[in-house]
């Protein structure tokens, strides 16, 4: 009798470019990189429609108003494409909700950070989308089925955000001087942040290698960074704004830009839980959460009533 | 899974009349109604469908990975299912 070595099988699998699905085996490492990943790729869409959330009722026109809620919703659908692929690795949506609400899973950093004005909302539109799609495009291939059909469909949805965002800034920066200056403010605020959104340097990424390893991701960190920097420079420059950064300088050599590392020290603490608005992010969840109590009670004692009725008739 | 979002369901849909209904992915409801709104303002935000199909995961019956091979063995010698696997003169057309 033939045993079957079901970690030949996967890493044969890996090596072919094969899909991991989620009855297959797969070592428990795998699983829980997997698991921390995409919960947490999750928390972010949701955590995400927070920041602009706070505009939807002071959008500058009923045009922007429709775009932004369209946006919104889209977020929050991104969020349960995830939760479920999560779920199809054996956690509960109980347990990811738990560990949002504990701050024992993180989300992404960037929306740790205020939106200050209408220009700030463009501007998440405009460069972090952007930096999401750099990250999503190439997760769209990763190795774990669920997680890629997941990533396929965000990305679809996802350009639109990015347009949506880079077109609004374009009004302002074109706009009266006024408007151009609260365009140059939102785009100083937020490069930084934006930046720090692909993880620590390759050198300092604690999970990076086996991600790798695993055909979880595809690019590291650094090289994802330079491709948005390269990307996203002639952009600025079409807006006619300054660059965020004094040291963004074309470099032949590398065929890409030169620019300024974001200040880890700062990153570090807003995934800490000390960065502008945590607090007022996860109490805004834990209250949502808190206030559809009721609603999913409801829900569940109707569901109840029609088995009942179901199995009377 | 049933937690405090209700079951899990698996949603197919189908684009285009006459086209067959394919999975697309699945969400958590508490009923066969809510399931379906859901299924809707999930998966078709954009007319991705004209008809959609939502059943409970716990239903969906699946082969397992690991019997892959021993399952669909018997499909695997049968190359005369295939018009292929036949001869026909060069003059007959159209067959």
């Amino acid at each position: 009798m033939s045993t079957i070595n079901f970690e030949e099988i996967f890493e044969t699998k890996l090596a072919k470019n094969e899909m991991i699905e989620p009855k297959d085996w797969m070592p428990d490492n795998y699983r829980k990189h997997l698991i921390r990943q995409i919960s947490q790729h999750a928390h972010s869409e949701i955590v995400g429609m927070l920041p602009e959330g706070n505009w939807i009722t002071r959008a500058p026109s009923l045009r922007s108003k429709i775009v932004l809620l369209a946006k919104v919703q889209d977020e929050g659908g991104h969020g349960l494409y995830l939760y479920t692929a999560a779920e199809s690795l054996g956690i509960s949506r109980d347990e990811m909700l738990d560990a949002l609400h504990t701050s024992k899973a993180k989300y992404s950093s960037i929306f740790n950070y205020p939106t200050l004005t209408w220009a700030d909302v463009a501007a998440i539109g405009w460069l972090v989308d952007g930096a999401a799609i750099m990250n999503q495009v190439m997760l769209q291939r990763t190795s774990y089925g669920p997680y890629s059909r997941a990533m396929i469909r965000i990305c679809k949805e996802e350009s639109f955000h990015q347009r949506q965002g880079y077109e609004a800034m374009t009004r302002l920066a074109f706009g009266t001087p006024a408007q151009k200056s609260m365009a140059q403010d939102a785009l100083n605020r937020f490069w930084f942040p934006t930046l720090m959104m692909f993880g620590p340097p390759d050198k300092e990424s604690p999970n990076s290698d086996n991600a790798v390893k695993w055909r979880i991701k595809r690019e590291t960190n650094d090289e994802l960074r330079q491709r948005f920097v390269n990307q996203t420079v002639p952009q600025i420059e079409y807006l006619g704004l300054n660059l965020p950064d004094a040291n963004i300088k074309w470099n032949e050599a590398k065929n890409g830009y030169d620019f300024s590392e974001p200040n880890w020290v700062e990153f570090k603490n807003v995934i800490n839980g000390n960065g502008p608005c945590n607090k007022e992010r996860l109490n805004a969840r834990v209250n949502a959460h808190k206030n559809g109590e009721w609603v999913r009670a409801a829900a569940a004692a109707y569901a109840k009533k029609l088995d009942d009725q179901t199995l009377a008739a | 899974m049933s937690d405090s979002q209700g079951p899990m369901w698996e949603v197919f849909v189908q684009k285009k009349a006459g086209q067959p209904f394919v999975h697309c992915g699945n969400l958590h409801a508490f009923d066969k109604e809510m399931a379906l709104q859901n299924a809707r303002d999930l998966y078709t935000r954009r007319m991705e469908g004209v008809a959609l199909w939502v059943v409970k995961s716990e239903h969906i019956v699946a082969s397992s990975p690991e019997d892959q091979g021993s399952f669909f063995e018997p499909a695997n010698d049968k190359i005369f299912r295939h018009p292929t696997f036949y001869q026909v003169p060069d003059i007959i057309k159209h067959m």
